[in-house]
């Protein structure tokens, strides 16, 4: 069980960013040197749900996700894993989440094996622990037969896969995927599809962002929205849709935007 | 930490890039450029040697032995000008119709150099750096100037020793002190640790360039950052890595040109030059080397900060340029005439280290001013390598 409450996190600006800004948005969270980029997020995922994180560009989505994979420190908040809150210590964080995206992060002239068991080792796992685990997931995944090969010969469908593997290896209590199959042809999104769908039935809470809403018909039992940095829906896709009385999550995802906007 | 400086080895080691530069480079590339550069200018050398120069002479008449020693000789073949004026004499040269003009004076006589000196001219064109126009002039000018001076010595009643006696009363001889090894290390003892230290620089840059932005541009960083490991073990695992790839160049590149600096000196029979190695002991070596560590560190961890600011491999690159030019400012001091090793020098980070190796190829470093050097210059890299770990720290900088 995941639970994430009233997080906020301000960035300072650069100059470059500063001026970026000020051209292309008249965003309320930009104030002086400041950039609020989250001020309220809160949402919870249970033990073999998925959650659909959804938002328009630049809403928090990343930021919220860099967090909870502890990259960086919000401002304030709680983030609690099985009950456990994880914010101060990123260590303990890191060993229980699973992080994968669309940027599969591999190292180009490692060989796949090494790529894996060079990020199991960093979790601390044994020899023997890596060997068994990842013969498992290369049964799985089906990428025993180019294990040995260097990722940049490698298509993108195999760099998904072996990405996977990389992000599951330590057995993580959750996984957080951010847009997975942004930029990804039909097959590695297939295999990223299965993949969840396979978290799932594991009773493993998946948290994964994405602009595809229909991936989020398809795997997803609830959704939160984020915008402007607040979290501004959390519910069932059904119950989304009865509140915005709109016939598909596209639709129901306009209808909450287009609400957040008026009341702001 | 030790998993990073492994896995960082072992990808920097699948990198032809990194190979080119680290191993190649020195290994083969200096000696052959070096080698190429050296038949270049023997051949020209062995071209200027062989080289027949056209003259003209001016009054050659009045200098008839001069004359006839000038037709005869090998190097020279002459050529019927006449010259209205000095222009024509400058003109005929630059256009190539002679290489030099000889000319003596319309009053000469060998009885007149009895009583008054001649004074002859010889025009030449002597801009280009490998020149021997007056060198293959002097041949025959000195031997015919010899002759007229025993000629008029005997008129005299001189002998040649009596001449000498009279030309030097008394003869200073001077004695230098500074053995062979000392007189070496004071000439080249500032291109060495030159050569040395830009290399630990150049060894550096790259694998920084491609363990911090190239990461970040590559979107490994942010995977990296998601794993359990401190961040101290991460900076110190790829500051370790870079560390090693400095002084491997640096040990690669001079261990190539000891290499080669003792086969040249095998064929061409040069004695000095193994002179000079066989006394430049293996204690030597391990102290110049000792020296590269804390300097290597200092660059890894420098190199390493920029690399992790820098948004892209692109900008890493522009961000070394500047770091390239202020190392070496204190790097050329120490070639400066002049500037030796006291207790200023010895506690200015680089400088130091340089002059230190000087004095290491002289022979005349001492154990306290090692030490000095070793432990300031490791205060800075310690500082150096804070600094870099406190900035792999910012959110603003790993996330720009």
């Amino acid at each position: 069980m995941l639970e994430i409450s009233n997080l906020s996190k301000t960035f300072k600006l650069s100059k470059e960013a500063k001026k970026q800004l000020r051209q292309t948005s008249q965003d309320v969270r930009h104030q002086g040197n400041s950039f609020k980029a989250l001020s309220d997020v809160s949402f919870s995922c249970s033990a073999g749900q998925v959650l659909g994180l959804l938002g328009p560009n630049g809403a928090g989505k990343t930021t919220t996700l860099r967090i909870l994979a502890s990259s960086i420190l919000p401002d304030s908040g709680q983030i609690l894993i099985n009950g456990e809150n994880v914010l101060h210590k990123s260590i303990l964080a890191k060993r229980k989440i699973g992080f994968l995206s669309s940027k599969t992060g591999l190292y180009a002239r490692l060989t796949a094996q090494e790529n894996i068991e060079y990020f199991a080792k960093l979790h601390g796992m044994s020899k023997k622990a890596i060997a068994e685990q990842g013969a498992l997931l290369y049964q799985q995944l089906g990428i025993e037969d180019y294990l040995h090969r260097r990722i940049d010969t490698l298509s993108s469908g195999m760099h998904q896969k072996v990405s996977i593997a990389r992000a599951v290896i330590h057995q993580p209590d959750v996984l957080v995927l951010d847009e997975p199959t942004t930029g990804l042809d039909i097959m590695a999104t297939e295999t990223i599809l299965n993949f969840i769908q396979q978290q799932k039935e594991l009773g493993r809470p998946v948290i994964f962002s994405t602009h595809h809403m229909d991936e989020v018909s398809y795997l997803a039992d609830k959704v939160a929205i984020i915008d402007q940095g607040r979290t501004c829906f959390e519910g069932s896709i059904h119950s989304l849709q009865e509140q915005t009385h709109a016939d598909d999550l596209r639709a129901a995802f306009m209808a909450v935007l287009t609400s957040n906007k008026e009341v702001a | 930490m030790w998993q990073v400086y492994f896995k960082e080895l072992l990808e920097l080691a699948r990198d032809k890039k990194t190979l080119f530069f680290i191993i190649a480079l020195p290994i083969i590339i200096f000696p052959v450029l070096f080698g190429f550069m050296a038949l270049v200018i023997v051949n020209v050398a062995i071209d200027e040697q062989k080289k027949v120069l056209d003259y003209a002479i001016i009054n050659g008449d009045k200098a008839p032995e001069f004359n006839q020693a000038m037709i005869y000789h090998r190097d020279f073949k002459k050529v019927d000008l006449e010259f209205i004026d000095e222009q024509a004499i400058h003109d005929a040269i630059s256009t190539n119709k002679v290489n030099l003009v000889l000319k003596i004076p319309d009053d000469f006589s060998l009885l007149s150099t009895k009583e008054k000196q001649a004074h002859w001219v010889i025009y030449f064109n002597n801009a280009s750096q490998m020149n021997s126009v007056k060198q293959k002039v002097n041949k025959v000018f000195d031997t015919y100037v010899k002759d007229l001076r025993l000629e008029h010595l005997a008129e005299l009643g001189l002998s040649i020793e009596k001449y000498e006696l009279l030309k030097t009363p008394i003869k200073l001889e001077s004695i230098d002190t500074a053995d062979q090894r000392e007189n070496f290390g004071e000439k080249v003892g500032g291109f060495i640790p030159y050569m040395l230290i830009i290399l630990c620089l150049t060894g550096a840059m790259y694998p920084a360039i491609d363990l911090g932005a190239g990461e970040k541009e590559r979107g490994t960083l942010e995977t990296l950052l998601l794993t359990p490991i401190a961040r101290l073990s991460l900076v110190l695992g790829k500051f370790l890595t870079i560390m090693t790839t400095s002084i491997t160049t640096a040990l690669i590149t001079v261990s190539s040109l000891v290499f080669w600096s003792y086969l040249i000196g095998k064929i061409t029979e040069v004695k000095q030059v193994s002179e000079i190695m066989a006394a430049v002991g293996l204690a030597d070596v391990i102290l110049m080397v000792l020296m590269l560590v804390p300097i290597s560190a200092i660059f890894a961890a420098l190199v390493l900060a920029i690399s992790i600011y820098a948004r892209s491999y692109k900008e890493a690159q522009n961000y070394m340029g500047p770091l390239t030019m202020v190392t070496f400012m204190p790097v050329m001091v120490v070639m400066l005439p002049g500037i030796s090793l006291d207790s200023f020098w010895a506690f200015v980070p680089v400088s130091n280290v340089a002059l230190a190796i000087k004095e290491i190829l002289k022979g005349t470093i001492e154990a306290s001013t090692v030490f000095y050097i070793f432990s300031s210059t490791a205060v800075f890299a310690l500082f150096a390598l804070w600094f870099c770990s406190h900035w792999f720290k910012k959110e603003a900088v790993l996330f720009r």
